[in-house]
């Protein structure tokens, strides 16, 4: 037995079973991939004792191409993916499907991008890939998608067709359960060296040769596409008895269509996917309640076997639901369900049938709404086409059902554990599985909840443990144990909602058991007493600091769950706490295992329980999350949804078509930050170094008169300004004291230092919880003062350009993102005007992610409008603002040159003629355009209605492409090199993490040599593609490299000439990122050292140079002077590499900086060249 | 001419021993020190401290961050770490040991008593010829008496002894209240050498960022005063073998020191400067001076200036210059 999640488990089979596996990361499916590679990197076997050749792609579609290439040449071959992912191999399933090649590709199922992306699960992609041809299996566990990977790939050898083998996204792929692992022998079993031999004799080969894939015409296509049949005809019987040897080696039965109930039920569900476990548990629950009901498993979706299907229906049934897991709109039913009414119409069979929509994008399916479809179903007139897990008001689709409902059986502990990402709980909980579930006879089931921002988390951990199978493909909600990891939380969550009576709260917390009691609040308390709970604490904090583990409570928090909830007998438990913590730090030193053994020991005398006392005394209810002065759809929509009370919206309350208002964060006051910057203003050289690299936007300088400081807050700061141009004015620095994530970033970069207390600069960090209330008064009143005149300013120094407004602000990126201060200065800089594509990846999450986007809008009302696209077409939907933008505008001058009379010759000759190339034409044109409106309101005729709704586009507008790495040198290169070669005047900003940073720090090809990142676990072995040059081969196209750490004024002068460009221009920008293993308070010192050592050159081509007989490249960054080991020194992604292969990585770490000298070389070179 | 010594037991070619730097750090280095003379080689020392710490933050890097957002559970592949512990140190010292055929003396800074006696005998496991301990700290809490650090040391140097069965020295730096004293005592309690005397880091405070820089300072020719002070008095009166260190450039400072009594010198800074082929000019110039001077060998001339043997031993004990002496009658 062995307790792990789907992804791991499918990865597990798959590897062993494969010799090529090409791969690529998306979210859910990317652990599939990364598993592969590390157990590469280790030089694992598969079963015929050869390591398997695992290759990334640069995209799924290079993926499936790859994988369609090795199968072609006789490799038994796999790829992982989901969603777009699998949307991109789409193409390629037909051919290999077409010809007839087995191989599986296996699929952590996940919605597909409409009118929003989702990372979570339903069977949006899998159905989208269904009339590929393609063999589909669907598992609903952790142990089903173990035991289908192998039975997939052997039905697929056997019967010639691929599969695709899916299993639920997160719920499934991230769900840990104990499941009894297929050993070597099974697998080869089931993979017979036959079944081998007659796929490796179907390849292409030289010495036998053949040609497949030719161009077929009208004459013989069809005839030849219908030569399959009897394949797919025999495809069922194959998988069938497949599934008949699997359960002759592992005692585990599967069929194509498992029917689970009363042999004489009246009702039946069918489904596929993990909602069948949940849908298994009810039918078990009522059935032992006197109802009479069924469940059929659609495991073999596709070929689908009509005869099967109708057999497992016992004769019994009087009317059946089929449910779907995706939404086919303007279809005559989900495809499962017209896939079950037509078998049941052509074999004549009469049942009443209805077909229902249930958990897209992970919504919960629990036993209730079970409950709720089999009494739909009971119903004289059943709905159908009904939906159920939500309330749809608007079509009313949606079915009721009783959410009380539970089918939770008393014998199974069911826990409930609320952290913080930082602090650890999940891994713990993750640890707990694997102790209950190894080492005791209990099953074990695990699953975790996080929100969507990537600083200050919040994670919820859903435990079950149990004597029998655990079939709760839900969350958790109601629990014997409730943990509170986080003080703050009893604030803003209502944890005990789910206690059962009688249950267990344990609460993380300073306070002493004497006083905690007093400073619940009334609604924890009266739960607390009503539900008749036992109440412990402990202070998490001081056991694991004093015991040296800094912040994290994980293993303190651990042992005080084992302690109390009796799982394992105290003394055992620790035993096995220690025996875990030596398992899985012991590779990782001797220290961590110690200060973690020492935690254990200091737990235990920390923990107390707390006698509850009869009446509750305190008052206070959750606190409220927005204020009042926030708009009607902010409050309606978004609060509820930060409040965690997004599922109980209506469909009403959503926009139709993904279309929402910006400028949200700043209502979600998140106050994550334990200490927050104070400005010391007598300190200060007013150089607004710490507000230009503020990754979060909450740094903010003005200037004004100091009559507007008039009935200021008592603590609000300011002083004489130093720049001459605003002589007499005051300088006012303010941080917005709610929406600081504390990251440090600012007072490292700080260069100013008190000249009382050299540790003192001037600005320093301080807890935030003293100085919380005076700041936010501070701030607000900060906000009500103007903003400086942007024509005033000179853009072009940092310390005026950063009193420019950001309209980038409080993103949920992670605590000191290298990416943001880029964001925020292209906001600052041109955000009125900018029209953003953003590819797929960080900056699209915290860009876009509900509930709150940080693109916000200044006191005019303009702002940067937004949108996301995908991942690998961002330059070309990009260029596509751009077309359409230049098009409107040239539509628009075509009007107003043909009305000029009309308009007024002067003014439409200003208009025609305005050159816009900088701030203060811009702001004359708006004027001028607004004076047009003015007139063309009054002229009634078509041409005027016209150039009324084209008049904004005579301004000069910004298009800006932004997007990661991965975008940029892999998925999207195709398309970022034709926006490049086409010339037009689009902006490109590449934040560049040397990783896909968002899927979790897989390898892109911007890694740099010798680095360890996910998919190059070994330590990369190529070097970083150098995209600036090649952008630079055009000619024509504005080329920056900057890194904002190491010359702030030149980010800014980069960023103000590419965008001044007309022409393409694009700006790769070093963005440290938490993948790299640094210190991220202090990542631009990272930067710094990166350009260095040479790693990181900043230089600017611009072809203007070049027309006026200059050399159009500057090179702007010294010789290196670091030797580059010392800045890989300061990378954990580097030096990680000499602790797993010391000889590599003094061999590559040679390598690399012989290859930073040369690059060095070449582009003083080129500099250098006369024009 | 015979240039042989004995130190720690061991017998070596000559009494000119690199000492613990970074010249050994690498396999290379160590090849590169033997062929240029070195009689054994010091590794630099393995810093229990340093080890833990890197431990710490990189378990610290590689986790942070992550359990917090569903797309990125985590941010680096579950890569084998290989050693995190002392392993590599060790490896460094089983390759240099089958690199080289003269003595590989390891060096050893530990924190806590289990660090010193363990790390001591992985480097015996490991196939260390002898062990230098490299009692490095600054003692700063102005609570804590002499005693106590003294006899901490003394337990450190017992509890090593106890473990292993290869030959320990102690490397220390000069700031005893008794110099002699506490010579006396690591002798007594059975130190096989002392390494006279270890160089500190030396904070110093950069004037334009307004940061105490510490940064490593080499030697300067007249810090082999201090140790050919006490290498000279001590000659003759402990039974451990001294070894000399600071400040040793030229081959006339190697002289000096054996004629003080020290059994090797160990360089450092010198080579660090000049390059690890000035080993083949200390040994050319003390090979000429025994010539010219007449001696048969090294053993014949060593320590013959120790205090014992000098006319004016008083000069070894002298501490302040003549005028403070004569102030001193002034003020009478
Ligand atoms: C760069 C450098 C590194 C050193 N590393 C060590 C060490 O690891 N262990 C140790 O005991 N002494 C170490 N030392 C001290 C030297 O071994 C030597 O004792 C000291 O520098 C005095 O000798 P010198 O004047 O020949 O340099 C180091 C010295 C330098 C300059």
């Amino acid at each position: 037995m062995t307790t792990i999640d789907a992804n791991e488990a499918v990865g597990d089979v798959a590897y062993r079973i494969n010799e090529v596996i090409s791969i690529y990361p998306i979210t859910p499916a990317s652990p599939m991939g990364e598993w592969s590679d590390a157990w590469m990197a280790m030089d694992k076997p598969n079963i015929w004792n050869t390591v398997p050749d695992v290759v990334e792609m640069q995209s799924e579609a290079g993926a499936a191409g790859a994988v369609h290439g090795a199968l072609q040449t006789g490799s038994l071959t796999t790829t992982f993916t989901a969603s777009q992912g699998l949307l991109l191999m789409i193409p390629n399933l037909f051919k290999i499907a077409g010809e007839l090649t087995p191989t599986v590709i296996h699929v952590a199922a996940r919605t597909v991008a409409t009118h929003a992306l989702s990372i979570f699960g339903d069977h949006s992609d899998v159905m989208a890939a269904r009339t590929t041809g393609f063999g589909m299996l669907a598992s609903s566990s952790v142990q089903e998608a173990h035991d289908f990977t192998l039975i997939s790939h052997a039905a697929s050898l056997e019967s010639s067709i691929p599969f695709i083998h899916f299993f639920d996204g997160f719920r499934t792929s991230h769900e840990i359960q104990k499941i009894e692992r297929l050993d070597d022998d099974v697998l080869h079993a089931m993979i017979t060296d036959d079944l081998v031999r007659r796929h490796r004799h179907r390849a292409l080969s030289p010495d036998r040769p053949v040609i497949r894939g030719t161009a077929q015409n009208p004459d013989v296509f069809f005839q030849a596409r219908e030569t399959v049949n009897p394949y797919y005809d025999a495809c069922a019987d194959k998988t069938e008895a497949a599934m008949d040897r699997f359960a002759e080696l592992t005692g585990r039965r599967y069929h194509p269509f498992d029917y689970h109930g009363a042999p004489d039920a009246d009702r039946v569900i069918v489904l596929m996917g993990s909602g069948a476990d949940a849908t298994h548990e009810t039918v078990d629950y009522m059935n032992g309640h006197g109802e009479k009901v069924g469940v059929i498993k659609v495991r073999l979706y596709r070929p689908f076997d009509v005869k099967r299907f109708i057999d497992s229906i016992p004769p019994s049934v009087k009317s059946i639901a089929v449910l779907d897991r995706t939404k086919e709109p303007g279809s005559a039913g989900e495809p499962l369900y017209v896939d079950c009414v037509t078998a049941l119409h052509e074999t004549g069979k009469q049942l009443r049938t209805v077909g229902g929509r249930y958990g897209l994008s992970s919504k919960e399916f629990t036993p209730a709404m079970v409950k709720g479809i089999f009494d739909n179903l009971a119903l004289e007139s059943p709905k159908n086409h009904f939906t159920v897990g939500i309330h749809d008001d608007v079509t009313h689709t949606s079915i009721d059902y009783d959410p009380s409902f539970s089918t939770e059986p008393d014998t199974v502990i069911r826990a409930l554990f609320y952290g913080l990402g930082s602090d650890g709980t999940v891994g713990a909980n993750k640890n707990t599985i694997k102790i209950i579930g190894g080492e005791t006879e209990n099953n074990a089931q695990g699953y975790f909840v996080y929100d969507s921002k990537k600083a200050g988390a919040v994670t919820v951990s859903h435990l079950r443990f149990g004597p029998d199978p655990i079939r709760s493909s839900y969350l958790v909600n109601r629990a014997s144990f409730v943990a509170c990891h986080q003080q703050v939380f009893l604030e803003t969550y209502d944890m005990l909602a789910n206690l059962d009576d009688g249950g267990t709260f344990l609460l993380n917390t300073s306070w002493s058991a004497e006083e905690v009691w007093n400073h619940l609040p009334g609604r924890v308390q009266r739960a607390l007493i009503e539900k008749k709970a036992k109440f412990y604490i402990i202070d998490g904090y001081k056991v694991a600091h004093e015991s040296g583990m800094g912040r994290r409570i994980n293993t303190v928090m651990q042992v005080c769950f084992f302690a109390i909830s009796g799982v394992l007998p105290r003394d055992e438990a620790i035993e096995k706490i220690k025996g875990a913590i030596q398992k899985t730090y012991g590779a990782k030193g001797d220290e961590i295992v110690k200060m973690n053994f020492r935690a254990v020991d200091n737990t235990l005398a920390h923990l107390h329980e707390v006698e509850i006392p009869a009446e509750a005394t305190g008052n206070g209810n959750l606190l409220g999350v927005l204020p009042d002065s926030a708009p009607e759809f902010v409050k309606n929509v978004t609060a509820p949804i930060i409040a965690g009370k997004g599922d109980d919206l209506p469909v009403s309350a959503m926009p139709c078509d993904g279309t929402f208002p910006s400028g949200t964060t700043k209502w979600e006051k998140r106050n994550i930050a334990l200490e927050i910057p104070v400005w010391d203003p007598e300190v200060c050289i007013q150089c607004a170094k710490c507000a230009i690299v503020c990754p979060h936007g909450v740094i903010r300088i003005k200037s004004c008169d100091p009559s507007f400081l008039e009935g200021a807050p008592a603590t609000f700061k300011s002083i004489d300004i130093k720049d001459k141009g605003f002589a007499g004015q005051k300088y006012l620095l303010q941080v917005a004291p709610e929406d600081c994530t504390g990251c440090g970033v600012c007072v490292d970069i700080c260069p100013a230092k008190n000249k009382k207390e050299t540790r003192l600069k001037a600005i320093n960090m301080a807890p935030q919880p003293p100085i919380r209330e005076a700041e936010k008064e501070n701030w607000e009143f900060f906000l009500t003062l103007p903003e400086v005149d942007r024509l005033a300013l000179k853009s072009n120094t940092i310390r005026q350009q950063q009193m420019q407004q950001p309209l980038f602000e409080f993103s949920g990126a992670c605590a000191g993102c290298g990416e943001t201060p880029y964001l925020k200065l292209m906001s600052q800089l041109f955000g009125d005007r900018a029209l953003i594509a953003n590819a797929t990846g960080c900056s699209s999450i915290y860009g876009g992610n509900l509930p709150t986007t940080p693109w916000t809008v200044n006191h005019e009302g303009r702002g940067p409008a937004w949108s996301n696209s995908l991942f690998e077409d961002n330059a070309e939907f990009g260029l596509g603002f751009r077309l359409s933008v230049d098009k409107q505008t040239e539509m628009a001058r075509e009007l107003v040159a043909e009305m000029a009379v009309r308009i007024g010759e002067n003014l439409a000759k200003e208009i025609l003629e305005a050159e816009q190339k900088d701030e203060a034409d811009i702001h004359e044109q708006r004027q001028r355009v607004a004076a047009l409106k003015e007139k063309l309101k009054e002229i009634d005729s078509p041409d005027a209605a016209r150039l009324l709704d084209l008049a904004d586009m005579l301004c000069r507008k910004s298009v800006w492409i932004v997007g990661g790495d991965g975008w940029a040198y892999d998925i999207g290169f195709g398309g970022l090199d034709h926006v490049l070669a086409s010339g037009r005047n689009v902006n490109i900003l590449v934040l560049d993490t040397e990783v896909y940073s968002n899927t979790g720090g897989q390898t892109s090809k911007s890694t740099p040599l010798a680095a360890v990142a996910k998919f190059s676990a070994g330590g990369k072995r190529t070097a970083k593609k150098d995209l600036g040059a090649i952008a630079m081969t055009y000619g024509n196209v504005y080329v920056a490299s900057v890194a904002m750490g190491a010359r702030d004024e030149h980010t800014l002068k980069a960023f103000i000439e590419a965008e001044r460009y007309d022409g393409p221009s694009i700006i790769i920008a070093y963005s440290q990122c938490i993948a790299h293993g640094i210190d991220m308070a202090r990542g631009m010192q990272n930067q710094k050292a990166a350009v260095q050592s040479g790693q990181w050159l900043l230089y600017r081509y611009n072809p203007e140079r070049a027309a006026a007989g200059e050399n159009p490249l500057q090179l702007d960054s010294r010789a290196p002077k670091l030797p580059l080991s010392e800045y890989l020194r300061m990378e954990n992604r580097f030096k990680m590499l000499q602790k797993s292969r010391p000889a590599d990585a003094e061999r590559l770490w040679k390598e690399i900086q012989a290859g930073v000298n040369e690059r060095w070389k070449k582009y003083e070179y080129l500099s250098r060249k006369e024009g | 001419m015979d240039l042989s010594t004995t130190y720690l037991g061991l017998k070596l070619r000559t009494p000119i021993v690199p000492s613990a730097s970074p010249l050994s750090e690498t396999l290379d280095g160590a090849k590169r020190l033997e062929d240029a003379g070195a009689s054994a080689i010091v590794l630099s020392s393995v810093f229990e401290e340093q080890l833990a710490h890197e431990q710490l933050e990189m378990e610290h890097h590689l986790t942070h961050g992550t359990e917090s957002y569903a797309e990125a559970t985590s941010y680096f592949p579950d890569t084998q770490l290989g050693d995190l512990g002392p392993e590599t140190c060790l490896d460094h010292i089983r390759k240099v040991k089958s690199a080289v055929d003269v003595p590989v003396i390891a060096s050893l800074n530990g924190t806590t008593p289990g660090g010193w006696t363990s790390f001591a005998t992985w480097m015996e496991q490991a196939g260390a010829d002898a062990v230098e301990l490299n009692l490095y700290n600054i003692p700063t809490d102005p609570d804590q008496p002499a005693e106590e650090i003294e006899k901490g040391y003394e337990e450190i140097l017992c509890a090593v002894k106890g473990a292993v069965n290869i030959p320990v020295a102690l490397k220390l730096g000069p700031f005893f209240t008794n110099m002699g004293h506490v010579a006396k005592r690591f002798d007594k309690a059975g130190a096989d050498g002392l390494v006279l005397f270890n160089r500190f880091y030396q904070p110093d405070i950069d004037l334009e960022e307004l940061e105490v820089v510490s940064n490593v300072l080499l030697s300067t020719p007249q810090a082999m005063r201090l140790p050919l002070r006490w290498i000279a008095i001590l000659s003759g009166r402990v039974e451990a073998d001294l070894a000399a260190t600071s400040g040793i450039g030229h081959s006339c400072d190697v002289i000096k020191m054996l004629l003080a009594g020290a059994k090797v010198t160990q360089v450092c800074s010198v080579l660090l400067k000049a390059g690890i082929d000035h080993l083949r000019q200390l040994e050319l110039g003390l090979v000429e001076w025994l010539e010219e001077n007449e001696y048969e060998s090294v053993e014949q001339m060593r320590g013959s200036m120790s205090q014992r043997n000098v006319a004016d031993p008083a000069a070894f004990e002298r501490a302040q210059y003549m005028k403070a002496l004569r102030t001193f009658s002034v003020m009478v």
